[in-house]
């Protein structure tokens, strides 16, 4: 239990810089930063509207740390300013439609590159010097090198373009109304293939790898030899004996990769015009729409923050050893 | 099992003392005759001799970047969109340039900012992570909660948020690299300082009234050398990534050639719909050889260090040897007993 | 139990090492059998070999193991994992590094016993509990995890997982190595109380020869993979014949009786890849002979019940 307030606490910390660190950004820009960003509201706004915009990002005339608090203030309620490139959507709300897609493709992909590839590891290890511990680890390391959007321009380039087996853009056909019908949840999968297929191909290599050497390092420890003299069955010993501990430090390297993951995804994203934070990441910063820009930082953050701390518990719940802490 | 691993380890260090008598004491004075020894195995390595030509091939196609591909890659050439032919051998981008000049001479800041950044990524990774191991208490546990908390934040939504205030070009890229990457390598030279702190030799240093700059960088860096060496593989090899990232969503001098701008550009005049598919392939493939060459040394570099790894590979050739692997019980190869005399 | 002539190596790029070589030995129904000897002698290879847990590159090379009139080293796969733990069970030397960090203490008991019997779960978790009392644990700790219990409890718990299925023999090795005097003698006293008990025979090993001594009907002195001496306990205390068993004997201070000057054995054990020719102790040895260098010297009975491997006898 302390273990996880700990953490939490640690979170938070982390969550309280990123914030810090977005009030200080546009005031670490050449010349004055209140111009620069509002520039592109002139003549688009009422001067009350700025007046809040600004206030919203703490650019009052005042002290700092007034400028400080007013802006803290402001995003503990969630107001993140007013997007530019989409005028006059809030950039909560803008935030708001992109975080599903980014989830959906995030949690489908890491899903089945971690488990396959944890599972691809354990079996590797177990057979040494096997078929598949030769040929794959190598393979998949070499897939593994080439930049996540590389392998995503090439996979749209010859599969989508190409072949037009896969749909070229977006999260769904055009076509469509976002309902739950059935035909609506096929295109939703249709176009997940590519950009999820991409992110599992470069990231199943690292799992399989790591799983692999875990194994190989537990399968040398006397447990591992004692539930074989027990007379246990091979599954038993491979699974409950040897992957269960190998699995935890591939979870910890679960944890401190996340946020490594969210960077390929947005490239992915970027390539496939795949509408979720990513993507529109990549456009705001096109755009130079800086209050969007922000908001997105700071929620890309705080998913990967959440996103840590769901594993943490998850490794609580996993290690005994942990728990009496 | 710990009989396997002790006697292998035995028999090794046996192997690499070869004229010295056994010693009795062992004052621990691990890195000093190491480093010859390994370095020939090192050259003999498939791995590495792998890893390392494609290096040192890519370091010379762009330091004679001028003389494989002479002229100014950005000048426009050729009509768009040309595929490979006799003339341009990678054929034209979607501005009429040429694909391969623009390749060959995009090695220079790809590669370049890549070692710059590995570098800058790794010092500051050392200096914060010795630091925090070796003083200990506070000084710690503030360069950690700080390394914690950079490590944890995301790095592509940090690096492009910063980037986008900063004006675009390869020093900017290099600098926010360096200035943000560098906590994954602190937290490694940390603990393994903090390890070596233990060591006897350390504290025979201490009790002798060594300084702490002494200790540091004459008994405890010495014997980090393959650590700081893996640790500049994968920084370089991130560097050479996240530009390429970074310059792909349009954050790097895009008037400048890299091969990440390459790529850009190639997204951007959507050559991937126009079925050009030359004008980023050629830019992916060598990134990802660049990539794949740093990971083999650094993979090499491993096998040679780590005994436990040795130890595997010697595994793995007895057991192709032997038909039996899929048992996992002692195998029975009954051999003629050699006659008592 | 009974081996013959039974020969290990571990494969190496230096070339095989030799690390058992020709070891004959037999445990009858319940005795102890001590096996003595220094680190690298073969000892705990020979312990391991015998139920095949030894991974490669270790190889059996040679010889038989018989069990209950069958080979063990003949046996496949379905009929090794049989046996195992149902007529042999083996206590290894760390019981921290034994039992599975995330498992119940009670789980991995139970799973001994169901891979072999069919109980339901609440038989077997009834009988679980009764081996942790037989060794003096409370039952309740069933649910406690490995890290949760005392050096001593932990090396009471693999003795009871060891006794799960009443085997007919229990391998022994350097079961009290990690822990302390005083905890040491209390585990070694329960083990036994529960021989005499149940009438398991013992195959107990140890670099620590005082502790054997005691504890043995009688024992083997093993160096550099082949054993050199074996009587029965009293015997070889105070007849020791083989000049490395005298080496051993007198680098042990007694508490008791005159000062004597401690002698230790010169020189160091040898590589086991290329052992000294003919008799392994003879680089060693303070009354080496020609002959003893190209010989190699077989174990003979000298008198009844005492055997050396020795040129001077």
């Amino acid at each position: 239990m302390k273990y996880v307030l700990r953490r939490l606490g640690f979170y938070l910390i982390a969550a309280w810089v990123s914030l810090t660190l977005n009030f200080f950004l546009p005031r670490a820009m050449p010349g004055d930063p209140a111009t620069a960003i509002f520039a592109r509201f002139q003549g688009r706004m009422r001067p009350e509207e700025i007046q809040a915009l600004r206030e919203a990002y703490g650019l009052s005339d005042g002290p700092l740390i007034e400028q400080y608090f007013t802006y803290m203030s402001h995003a503990m309620r969630g107001d993140f300013g007013i997007s530019i490139s989409q005028f006059p959507v809030p950039v909560t709300q803008v935030i708001g439609t992109g975080l599903v897609w980014t989830l959906l493709l995030g949690s489908v992909a890491l899903l089945i590159s971690f488990l396959l590839g944890n599972l691809l590891g354990v079996v590797a290890a177990w057979r040494r010097g096997g078929k598949l511990d030769s040929i794959l680890p190598p393979v998949l390391t070499f897939v593994g090198s080439f930049p996540y959007f590389w392998l995503a321009m090439v996979a749209l380039f010859f599969l989508a373009f190409r072949l037009g087996w896969f749909p070229l853009r977006h999260a769904y056909s055009d076509r469509l109304a976002p309902t739950f019908s059935w035909e609506f949840i096929k295109s939703v999968l249709h176009h997940l293939v590519l950009p999820a297929g991409t992110i599992v191909l470069v990231s199943i290599g690292g799992w399989m790898l790591g799983m692999r050497n875990n194994m190989i390092a537990i399968l040398s420890e006397d447990y591992v030899n004692m539930a074989e003299a027990k007379g246990l069955s091979q599954n038993r010993v491979m699974f409950n004996y040897a992957a269960r501990n190998a699995l935890l430090p591939s979870i910890t390297a679960l944890g401190m990769s996340i946020g490594f993951i969210l960077s390929g995804q947005i490239l992915t994203e970027v390539v496939f015009s795949y509408p979720g934070l990513g993507y529109m990441f990549f456009k705001a910063v096109g755009n130079l729409d800086y209050p969007l820009l922000q908001g997105l930082f700071l929620m890309l953050t705080f998913a990967v923050l959440g996103a840590n701390l769901i594993i943490d518990l998850l490794y609580v719940r996993l290690d005994p050893r942990v728990r009496a802490h | 099992m710990a009989l396997n691993d002790q006697m292998i380890e035995n028999e090794q260090a046996e192997t690499s003392t070869p004229k010295q008598p056994t010693p009795v004491a062992t004052p621990t004075a691990p890195a000093a005759k190491r480093p010859l020894g390994a370095f020939g195995r090192f050259m003999r390595n498939g791995k590495a001799v792998f890893g390392l030509s494609i290096l040192l091939a890519f370091t010379l196609v762009g330091i004679f970047a001028p003389v494989i591909a002479p002229g100014n890659p950005s000048a426009f050439v050729a009509r768009p969109n040309q595929p490979p032919s006799r003339e341009h051998w990678f054929g034209t981008t979607g501005q009429g340039q040429d694909v391969f000049k623009q390749t060959v001479w995009g090695t220079r800041i790809s590669l370049g900012v890549g070692f710059a950044v590995g570098f800058l990524v790794t010092l500051f990774g050392l200096v914060i992570g010795m630091t925090a191991g070796y003083f200990g208490g506070r000084v710690d546990d503030i360069l950690s909660l700080i390394t914690n908390i950079v490590l944890v934040i995301p790095g592509l939504p940090l690096l492009v948020t910063i980037a986008a205030f900063l004006p675009p070009g390869p020093i900017t890229i290099m600098l926010v690299l360096s200035f943000t990457s560098w906590a994954w390598n602190a937290r490694v030279f940390r603990s393994q300082t903090l390890s070596l702190r233990e060591k006897d030799f350390v504290s025979a240093s201490l009790v002798s009234g060594e300084s702490s700059a002494y200790i540091i960088f004459r008994e405890i860096l010495p014997n980090m050398t393959s650590l700081v060496a893996a640790a500049y593989l994968s920084s370089t090899l991130y560097g050479i990534g996240a530009q390429a990232g970074l310059e792909f969503l349009g954050l790097g001098n895009v008037s400048l050639v890299s091969w990440g701008t390459l790529l850009y550009w190639a997204g951007n005049n959507a050559g991937l719909l126009t079925g050009a598919w030359w004008t980023f392939v050629p830019a992916g493939l060598c990134i990802a050889l660049v990539a794949f060459a740093l990971a083999m040394v650094n993979y090499a570099m491993d096998e040679i260090t780590n005994p436990r790894l040795r130890a595997e590979k010697e595994t793995a050739r007895v057991l192709k040897e032997s038909s039996l692997r899929n048992s996992r019980a002692t195998p029975v190869i009954r051999q003629a007993t050699p006659s008592a005399e | 139990m009974s081996v013959r002539n039974l020969s290990v190596n571990y494969l190496t790029p230096r070339g095989p090492v030799r690390a058992v070589e020709n070891v004959s030995f037999s445990v009858a129904p319940g005795e102890v059998f001590g096996l003595a000897g220094e680190s690298g002698s073969g000892k705990s290879t020979i312990a391991h070999a015998i139920m095949r847990l030894l991974h490669p590159p270790a190889v059996i090379t040679g010889g038989e193991v018989y069990f209950n009139g069958e080979d063990l080293l003949d046996m496949d796969d379905d009929e090794l994992r049989q046996f195992r733990w149902r007529d042999m069970s083996i206590v290894f030397q760390s019981a921290m590094n034994s039992l599975n960090p995330v498992m119940t203490v009670g789980d991995q008991i139970i799973d001994a016993i169901t891979a072999h019997i069919k109980l339901s779960r609440k038989e077997a978790r009834d009988r679980a509990a009764f081996l942790l009392d037989l060794v003096g644990i409370d039952p309740q700790r069933l649910n406690a995890y490995p890290h949760q219990l005392s050096g001593g409890m932990r090396q009471r718990v693999v003795i009871a997982i060891a006794l799960a299925l009443n085997p007919q023999m229990m391998i022994m090795d350097e079961p009290t190595t990690a822990l302390d005097v005083v905890v040491q003698r209390e585990i070694l006293q329960q083990i036994e109380e529960l021989r005499e008990k149940m009438g398991f025979s013992i195959l107990f090993i140890t670099h620590d020869l005082s502790l054997m001594v005691e504890f043995s009907t009688r024992i083997g002195i093993m160096y550099a993979g082949e054993i050199v001496e074996m009587a029965p306990s009293a015997e070889l205390f105070s007849n020791p014949l083989h000049p490395y068993t005298r080496g051993l004997m007198n680098s042990f201070p007694s508490l008791t009786g005159p000062k004597v000057k401690l002698t230790g054995i010169p020189g160091a054990p040898p590589d086991m890849v290329a052992p000294p020719s003919g008799c392994r102790f003879h680089p060693r040895c303070s009354q080496v002979q020609q002959m003893h260098t190209e010989v190699v010297p077989r174990l003979r009975e000298i008198s009844p019940g005492h055997f050396v491997a020795c040129h001077l006898y």
